[in-house]
């Protein structure tokens, strides 16, 4: 189909949206790469009366490393910022690599040339790897609105499938990831059922070692709850001790604890559990492995 | 809206409602019916388009969003005499193409890769991920895929 018919915008200032957000009640939308909103759109399945286009907002495009006070450096994306961007490593360290390992799960070239990762963010849908990347890590994300500004963890963020705490008139101006510590192994992987179609579950790991034991593990999985979540219990098990191959396979068997989704017609509860917990094997063992190549 | 962009090398003045996609202004008001639509969701990649030299879905986009843009169909792939582009010469030799419905999208695709990165032909992992890209419901891909190769060789021999 072709989309309902719609007033369009190409905003050139950070104002000139918040602006049009404001005055839209509701029925605005921000169109970032369009990678998702496009397909919505030509379903008519949403029918925006305006687009605000901020493809040309000549500051949007920042990607930095800012140092907070007591809190370390963060990585900040800003609304521009394509998924493409992050095949060659942003920063030299773990995150950077985590960040280009995920990237190619996103789709194919063409729509990683368009899709922006705050846009990722605002769709949410519940196996894409910007949001699970998000909650496993901790990041803040930046809301702005015409009278004021708001900043939310993912986990507040992010509160469904395809939900999210930002309201209508909100623009996401941007995303900080921390910088994980050099000492950390880092690892995402998927089950799909085509290349190019959405992950049917994912885990992403992150593995931080002082003295050969774990001192900070975090595993976030996705497609096991409308979420993505983290496996704390898992992570639990995990911390202060050597990542054997035991302490592994426990983790992951502690992991499935966190599925929570209704069957669908790909899978049911167990088949979900097992997957669950062979991924996050396999993550754990791909993060312990990271670490030990670096170290 | 107003807008204008150029085409294959051609400034083209168009006026378009705003919820024209890329793909059906390039159709139905340019009259280029090379760039195929199969799915107009992202999926197949038959609309695939270069907009200032990046391979994109232009079922995925708004002509206005291309004001001021530079956009390449399958019909500027040739050169002006009519020479067919290095990979045009390549598909047919390797029989990369059979009803050919994906070929044009195969092609901008392919193209814009090369341009960027001329050694991706030598990058199985890479070249994978690409045409992983694009739908051909035909050929079975191996062809394609050796079709970018002789194409990247015949551009590296300076053959045309
Ligand atoms: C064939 C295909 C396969 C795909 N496969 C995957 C995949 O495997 N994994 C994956 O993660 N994604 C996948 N995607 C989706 C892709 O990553 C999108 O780019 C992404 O979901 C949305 O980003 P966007 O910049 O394109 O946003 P848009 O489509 O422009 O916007 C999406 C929504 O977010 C809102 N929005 C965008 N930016 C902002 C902002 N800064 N502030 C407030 N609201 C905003 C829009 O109003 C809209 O409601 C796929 C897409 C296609 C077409
Ligand atoms: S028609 Fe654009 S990707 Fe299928
Ligand atoms: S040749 Fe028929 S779809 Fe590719």
């Amino acid at each position: 189909m072709k989309p309902a018919p719609f007033e369009y915008l190409a905003a050139r200032t950070c104002d000139e949206v918040i602006g049009a957000l404001a005055a839209g009640e509701g029925e605005t939308r921000v169109l970032a790469g369009g990678q998702s909103l496009l397909l919505e759109m030509n379903y008519r399945a949403v029918r925006p009366v305006q687009l605000v286009d901020i493809n040309r907002v000549r500051d949007f495009g920042g990607l930095d490393v800012v140092t907070v006070p007591d809190s370390g450096p963060w990585l900040c994306v800003g609304p521009l910022v394509r998924h493409g961007r992050f095949e060659q490593q942003v920063e030299a360290g773990p995150l950077g690599r985590l960040l280009a390992r995920a990237v190619h799960f996103i789709a194919h070239p063409p729509v990683r040339a368009r899709g922006t990762m705050l846009g990722s963010l605002a769709y949410a849908h519940p196996t894409a790897e910007w949001p699970t990347l998000a909650v496993t890590l901790d990041a803040r994300l930046d809301l702005v609105h015409e009278h004021g500004a708001r900043t939310l963890s993912a986990d507040d963020f992010i509160t469904g499938s395809f939900a999210t705490a930002r309201r209508p008139d909100e623009l996401l101006t941007r995303v900080c990831l921390p910088l994980l510590p050099t000492a950390t192994g880092v690892a995402f992987v998927e089950h799909r059922r085509t290349a190019a179609s959405f992950a049917q579950l994912a885990v992403a790991a992150a593995l931080s070692a002082q003295d050969g034991v774990v001192a900070d593990a975090r595993i976030g999985l996705a497609g096991t709850a409308a979420r993505p979540t983290r496996a704390r219990a898992a992570e639990a098990l995990l911390t202060g001790r050597a990542p054997t191959d035991e302490a592994i396979n426990r983790a992951a068997a502690a992991s499935v604890g966190v599925v929570d989704a209704p069957d669908d017609p790909h899978a049911g509860d167990s088949y979900r559990r097992h997957a669950a917990e062979v991924l996050v094997r396999r993550a754990l063992m791909q993060a312990r492995d990271d670490i030990a190549e670096r170290t | 809206m107003n807008i204008s962009l150029t085409i294959n090398g051609e400034e083209r003045q168009l006026d378009v409602e705003p919820r024209r996609t890329l793909a059906d202004a390039l159709r139905d008001d340019c009259g280029l019916t090379g760039t195929h639509l199969g799915c107009e969701h992202g999926v197949c990649g038959a609309c695939t388009v270069q907009v200032d030299g990046t391979a994109v879905r232009s079922c995925l986009m708004f002509a206005v969003q291309c004001d001021g843009s530079t956009v390449r169909t399958v019909e500027g792939l040739a050169a002006p005499d009519g020479t067919p582009h290095p990979l045009q010469t390549a598909f047919a030799s390797e029989h990369a193409l059979q009803c050919g419905f994906c070929t044009p999208g195969f092609l901008m695709l392919a193209a814009a890769a090369l341009e960027e990165n001329p050694a991706l032909a030598d990058d199985p992992d890479g070249l994978r991920e690409l045409l992983t890209s694009n739908l051909c419901r035909c050929t079975g891909y191996e062809a394609i895929r050796l079709a970018v190769r002789l194409a990247a060789a015949m551009r590296n021999t300076g053959g045309t």
